[in-house]
């Protein structure tokens, strides 16, 4: 466990969608995986798109029943970012063996190969999501992302009462269904 | 098909906990005695799940996007490249870049050579270039006493409605906008107006009619810069099918329109633009091609008179060509185009409440 009371408050802040607790770690921490990346062959992009992978890494784990981090918040970081930039380089095939630590680092590769495979749901979601059309996907999003109530939704979408709405929901969600359990074998065979 | 909306419908309201306890009671009696149920039951649960994690999860990125341009916006983080090691790098494979360089030159000798031989002669009456002709207007001796008077209002609004008629876009807070080149290549003057009827004056500093992309400058002390552009411009190519949405002045009001990339090609495989399938109309020429995460792809830039609904547009890497051509015809040139956009995740009406301030009509004289 972190020792240190004030990061912990952070992290229960991060878990809880709260903006103020994200601008801090951001703040605090954006700067060093900058410097890392492009001193080892990145751009400002790759940093950006880098390090907002690793807060999301960290998000999930915060949201995470058994959550547990046994180092500091910046080291946490820093090696989340080191290993995906890693990752990336080689994809790339970029010439670059390592990239060299400025920082302490601490193993995190389960937690990553646990963070690609949700990545992999959820852009089978996303895909799913953008295949299935209008209105079919504002209505979904209405009701199961922003939660809204279904007479609230028939009015803004113009069904005549809420029974319609939520008979048109649920045909549209088991297209969802289809697409995404399709796409979803798809790509793992 | 009814049956099956009922039965999902059933199935929420379980796992949601919304059932009275009798219900319950006989539903999961139900789901013990029929194996098909107790799976759906299942099935359903795990998609749940995975849909209130998407959600999140796409909230979450939407979150520290504007986070980053918050933090930004209040030089709380910078952006900052160092250099220091990129010269060391030239300095140990100096002799190999000469060589490389060498060969390279070469090399685009002969290709440059085999372009000009090979490239297809673009067929001009097939295609209809979208800038607005609008017609001569009969302005009677009152008429023109009233303009006269507003003229002395807003010293910089042109005295008729313009010749033709086209859309820009900023690709710099400055005051850098990219429109088509066709719009603005036989103007004498260029005008920009935009949604709320701000006309502001532009220099055109840069035409390029091979592939259809002019840059201008806005020239008026009355126009206050921005600090950054929420759009992003792609370097690289957009992908076959992406959905795409563009937003331009065929009327004096700004329209918004939707279509998917049909093709990595344009007009008779011309491989400097795209085919888009979307609705467009003269007046959309110019006007930017969004993908779904709100980068540029391209600039709309004509349709084909024989077909319909097929529409072509440029590709969004020439505006780096344009400004690169810029910068050796002036040095002291500098401008930071977005290549990161701001909107990924974001709704498309936000997106659009965002992107309108800097859209613009051009009108040409």
């Amino acid at each position: 466990m972190t020792s240190d009371p004030l990061e912990k408050e952070l992290l229960k802040g991060l878990a809880g969608n709260d903006r103020k607790a994200t601008e801090t770690i951001y703040k605090q921490n954006y700067g060093m995986v900058q410097s890392m990346i492009v001193n080892n062959n990145g751009t400002i992009d790759d940093a950006r798109d880098v390090f907002q992978e690793a807060m999301v890494v960290l998000y999930e784990k915060a949201k995470s029943e058994h959550f547990e981090l046994n180092c500091q918040l910046k080291t946490y970081i820093y090696s989340v970012c080191r290993r995906l930039w890693l990752k990336r380089l080689q994809q790339l095939q970029k010439y670059s063996p390592e990239v060299d630590s400025i920082a302490e680092v601490v193993p995190v590769e389960d937690e990553l190969e646990q963070h690609e495979l949700r990545n992999f749901e959820f852009v089978v979601m996303e895909k799913s999501m953008m295949s299935l059309g209008e209105p079919c996907r504002s209505l979904l999003e209405a009701y199961y992302l922003q939660k809204r109530n279904m007479v609230d939704i028939a009015a803004s979408f113009g069904y005549t009462n809420a029974d319609n709405a939520k008979n048109q929901k649920y045909k549209c969600l088991t297209r969802l269904k289809k697409l995404f359990f399709a796409q979803y074998k798809n790509q793992v065979s | 098909m009814n049956d099956d909306v009922q039965i999902l419908e059933t199935v929420e309201r379980y796992i949601q906990d919304e059932m009275t306890t009798q219900e319950r009671e006989y539903f999961e009696q139900l789901r013990k005695s029929n194996p098909d149920i107790d799976q759906l039951v299942v099935e359903h649960t795990i998609f749940l799940q995975q849909l209130g994690q998407f959600g999140e999860k796409k909230a979450f990125k939407s979150l520290l996007h504007e986070t980053h341009n918050h933090l930004l916006d209040n030089n709380e983080i910078k952006e900052e490249l160092p250099k220091l090691r990129v010269m060391h790098q030239i300095n140990k494979y100096k002799r190999v870049f000469a060589m490389a360089a060498s060969i390279a030159g070469l090399t685009a000798l002969a290709i440059s050579g085999l372009v000009a031989y090979l490239s297809p002669k673009s067929s001009p009456q097939e295609i209809a270039l979208l800038k607005k002709e609008i017609n001569a207007v009969k302005i009677s001796q009152k008429q023109a006493q009233k303009e006269l008077n507003t003229i002395k209002i807003t010293p910089s609004r042109p005295t008729a409605p313009g010749k033709f008629g086209g859309t820009g876009f900023l690709i710099d807070g400055k005051g850098y906008l990219v429109t088509s080149a066709h719009v603005v290549s036989k103007a004498d003057s260029v005008y920009i107006v935009n949604n709320k009827g701000d006309y502001f004056k532009v220099k055109t500093i840069h035409v390029n009619d091979n592939t259809d992309i002019a840059i201008l400058k806005i020239v008026d002390s009355r126009f206050e810069p921005l600090d950054r552009l929420p759009y992003g411009i792609r370097r690289g190519k957009a992908d076959l099918g992406e959905q795409i949405f563009t937003l331009g002045f065929p009327r004096t009001e700004i329209v918004y329109n939707e279509g998917y990339l049909s093709a990595k090609t344009g007009f008779d495989g011309d491989t400097i633009a795209y085919q888009i399938a979307i609705s467009a109309n003269p007046g959309n020429s110019g006007g930017p091609i969004f993908n779904h995460s709100g980068e540029i792809i391209g600039v709309l830039s004509g349709k084909q008179i024989t077909a319909e609904g097929v529409v072509f547009s440029s590709q969004s890497k020439y505006i780096f060509s344009a400004l690169e051509s810029l910068k050796e015809d002036s040095s002291a040139l500098s401008l930071k185009v977005p290549t990161h956009s701001s909107l990924k995740g974001v709704e498309r009406v936000q997106q659009i409440k965002k992107i309108e301030d800097c859209i613009y009509n051009v009108m040409s004289y």
